[in-house]
């Protein structure tokens, strides 16, 4: 093992090498960090998407490619009853409640939608709530009453009145300069949804949240159904780095047991090996992949069964079987027959060892096809159905048709993430072939 | 000069490694299937080793010197016959005694580079044989180690614990063949041309070292050799191989004063040896190829490259062994 060592302590030289390790370790500790900060029962619930983002805005782009492009497009703004100034009128049988929620906006583009949500406690009757909205140059717009329930969400964007009186969405229209025509112009300044509410309970309350939703949205942007693409883009580090791992060590090592024991057994056993590994190289992969996630589950642990059951058998049993054929003719085997070795040690202790320095570099590269592998499959529909992975991002970017929509984001971000993982692991694995190959040549 | 080993050779103790009508034949197979014939490479052998003796195997390439090896080591099952260690029958034994018996015996090879582990520090090669035989013993296998390499002049062995084959002589290399065979403290050690691929210089001291740890432990040597002309200082008897059999056998200066068997003879012719002795003695090289193993000649293997066969009896009756001098054996029909 201490060439090995010897061979690893070189990489220092090798600048491409380097780099690579540098990607892969950043990946690691942002796996770790992730797991740590978004545990996995938190991430599913988040993935599983639903009221939890119901104050996050639709396909938001991320806010620093906003910031490059100097769009100064709105960030979400979030106004809640808490820290308005509330004032109330007590009288027999209810109360009169005044809630002005007021905000700041001076932004290079319109909001993508406005919701307001309500909470009532009341017992049994609702109170009755009456919505006006103050622009920055004091117009006062008339947005209708509402008798809310317990919990009431008042679409604004989607109150078709409002649309027909403004002439247009109301998420335009109510932050719009005055102006019939051209396209409208945002007005900046101070706006103001005040709530003249009237309960009929002497002890019930209001609460309200006014969303002004942005059209950017944290480090990764959202999604169709509101999630933030980051807990995504987090979690698939390590699902992806897991499953490319446990793909690659489990092919790597079956495959190279099986080889060498073919070649060391020979006769009937190797014969079957070869056979089994001459059918199954010729059966396609992706195809029983896609069969096994159609009739029977999509869960990633199925899946690298699958790909692990279909991985030992393959090509690479043919190229161990060649690199360890000579090597069992070797002096050094005979001897340690000669000294009453058993068949077991001089497997895994005299053959494997003599080709492992060769298969590191194979090992290195073959983690990222596992990893791209996985992503392929979820991009087909095959992914684990409640994982957050990059190859859900993209099946969903790709069936919303992202990339018509002109959400660049949704798309480039997993795959820059896949590329950035396969060139991790290829510049490292290609730095530790040109260590140890050179070397096997004088061994 | 070499009294004590000839005391222990003849103690009461009987041999310590017999051959007995050994027969070690490779089938050839066409097809994966399909018998063709054998491979005669062992053919009825017979010998006794002695405690304490050290013989030299001669014979040119491909006589079956090194399945002859292999065969005693218990590499290859013989076809037929048996090896006898200590008395027992090989193919008697369970595998624990089989074990235990690969303990006793130790193996020299001829590649030193090919015989070491690449990826295996001196320190890790030398253990290895005894993790396999159960010494548990961290420090009493370094122990062991570095007794071993003081065994064959490594020193100081610390030095040479941590260094991996590459970084090593050829000469350096065979030496840690050599510790590697000892480490189990057998009581015999086979060496297949232990020199043959070593630089000429360190030749002879690879031999002397052979010889003087044999010497030392009262250990048995059987070494096979090309070479005739250092037999005479290594060996105490020579048996001469051809084609599967041994022809000849003798002590060692008996044999090479007084070569009986044809081949013999033209063996030694063959090698210019400076000794006015041998010089008398016929020059021509054996002619012809050697025979075929997978159809040797009727008779005599020798007699189609004879040149004083005797027609009508050489190429058609198998000679037995005859002792035309005392100790002298030879099979070959001019001494019937
Ligand atoms: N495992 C094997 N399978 C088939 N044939 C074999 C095998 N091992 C040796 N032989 C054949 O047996 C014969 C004797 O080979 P062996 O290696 O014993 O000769 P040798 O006397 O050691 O020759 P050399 O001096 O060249 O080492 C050769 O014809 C060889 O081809
Ligand atoms: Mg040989």
């Amino acid at each position: 093992m201490r060439p090995l060592l010897e061979g690893l302590r070189r990489i220092g030289r090798y600048p491409s090498a380097l780099v690579g390790l540098a990607i892969i370790l950043a990946l690691v500790g942002t796996a770790v960090f992730t797991v740590v900060t978004i545990p996995y029962g938190q991430a599913l619930e988040l993935w599983r998407g639903g009221e939890t983002w119901r104050m996050h805005p639709v396909n938001a782009r991320p806010a620093w490619v906003d910031r490059i492009a100097g769009n100064n497009l709105p960030q979400t703004i979030i106004v809640s009853s808490d820290d308005a100034p509330i004032t109330e009128e007590p009288f027999v049988g209810g109360k009169r409640l005044r809630i002005p929620l007021e905000f700041d906006f001076d932004y290079g583009g319109f909001p993508s939608e406005l919701n307001l949500f309500l909470t009532s406690s009341h017992a049994e009757r609702e109170p009755f709530v009456r919505l006006t909205w103050e622009t920055p140059d004091g117009r006062q717009l008339n947005l209708g009453g509402r008798r809310p329930a317990r919990e009431e969400r008042v679409s604004i964007s989607q109150d078709w009145e409002l649309e027909r009186r403004l002439g247009r969405v109301p998420h335009v229209g109510l932050f719009a300069a005055p102006g019939d025509d051209g396209p409208p112009e945002v007005l900046d300044g101070r706006y103001r949804l005040v709530l003249d509410a009237i309960t009929f309970e002497e002890d019930a309350r209001i609460g309200a949240d006014l969303v002004v939703y942005g059209r950017v949205h944290g480090l990764a942007g959202t999604d169709h159904q509101r999630r933030d693409l980051m807990v995504a883009l987090l979690w698939g580090i390590p699902v992806a780095l897991a499953f490319g791992l446990i793909a690659a060590v489990g092919t790597t090592v079956t495959t190279l047991v099986i080889a060498a024991a073919g070649v060391w057994y020979g006769g009937w056993v190797d014969a079957v090996i070869q056979r089994l590994t001459e059918v199954n190289i010729i059966l396609p992969m992706l195809p029983i992949l896609v069969m096994v996630g159609t009739l029977y589950s999509t869960s990633i642990w199925v899946m690298l069964g699958v790909v692990i059951a279909l991985g030992i058998f393959s090509a690479g049993i043919k190229m161990y079987r060649a690199m360890l054929l000579p090597i069992r003719e070797s002096p050094y085997i005979e001897a340690a027959r000669a000294y009453g070795a058993g068949n077991a040690r001089i497997i895994l202790r005299y053959m494997i060892p003599r080709i492992l320095p060769v298969l590191i570099p194979t090992f290195v590269t073959l983690i990222p096809t596992f990893v791209f592998l996985e992503a392929s499959l979820a991009l087909l529909g095959l992914g684990d159905p409640v994982l957050p992975t990059w190859g859900k991002v993209m099946n969903d970017a790709q069936t919303q048709s992202a990339l018509y929509h002109g959400f660049y984001y949704w798309v480039l971000s997993p795959a820059a993430l896949l590329m950035l993982t396969g060139l991790g692991f290829a510049m490292l694995g290609f730095a530790l072939d040109r260590i140890f190959n050179p070397r096997l040549r004088t061994m | 000069m070499n009294a004590p080993a000839r005391d222990m050779r003849g103690s009461a103790a009987g041999p310590v490694l017999s051959a007995r009508d050994l027969h070690t034949w490779f089938e050839l197979r066409q097809w994966g299937f399909l018998r063709v014939g054998s491979v005669r490479a062992v053919d009825g052998v017979n010998f006794d080793l002695q405690a304490g003796e050290s013989v030299a195997f001669v014979g040119e390439s491909g006589c079956g010197k090194s399945s002859l090896a292999r065969t005693l080591l218990g590499l290859h099952q013989p076809t037929r016959g048996e090896v006898v260690f200590e008395g027992r029958p090989l193919g008697m034994l369970n595998s624990a005694e089989r074990k235990a018996y690969l303990a006793r015996v130790g193996f020299v090879q001829q590649d030193p580079y090919g015989a070491l582990p690449p990826f295996m520090d001196v320190r890790r090669i030398l253990h290895e044989p005894l993790i396999v035989h159960g010494v548990r013993n961290r420090a009493e296998r370094e122990q062991r180690a570095q007794e071993a390499l003081e065994e064959v002049r490594l020193s100081p062995a610390a030095d040479f614990l941590s260094k991996f084959p590459h970084m090593l002589s050829g000469g350096q290399q065979q030496r840690v063949v050599i510790a590697r065979a000892l480490i189990l403290r057998p009581k015999l050690i086979i060496a297949d041309e232990p020199v043959s691929m070593l630089d000429a210089s360190v030749r002879v001291e690879i031999l002397q070292l052979l010889r003087s740890i044999q010497r030392e432990h009262g250990l048995t040597l059987a070494f096979i050799t090309h070479d005739l002309s250092t037999v005479r200082h290594f060996a105490e008897r020579i048996f001469v191989m051809y084609a599967g059999r041994i022809v000849e056998q003798a002590e060692v200066n008996e044999l090479l004063n007084h070569p009986q068997h044809p081949y013999t003879q033209a063996l030694l012719a063959a090698i210019s040896d400076p000794d006015p002795d041998n010089a008398r003695h016929q020059r021509e090289v054996p002619p012809g190829e050697p025979p075929s193993l997978l159809k040797p000649p009727d008779g005599c293997r020798f007699h189609p490259r004879c040149n004083r066969m005797i027609a009508g009896t050489c190429d058609r009756q198998d000679p037995p062994d005859f002792e035309p001098r005392t100790g002298h054996m030879t099979a070959c029909w001019l001494y019937r």
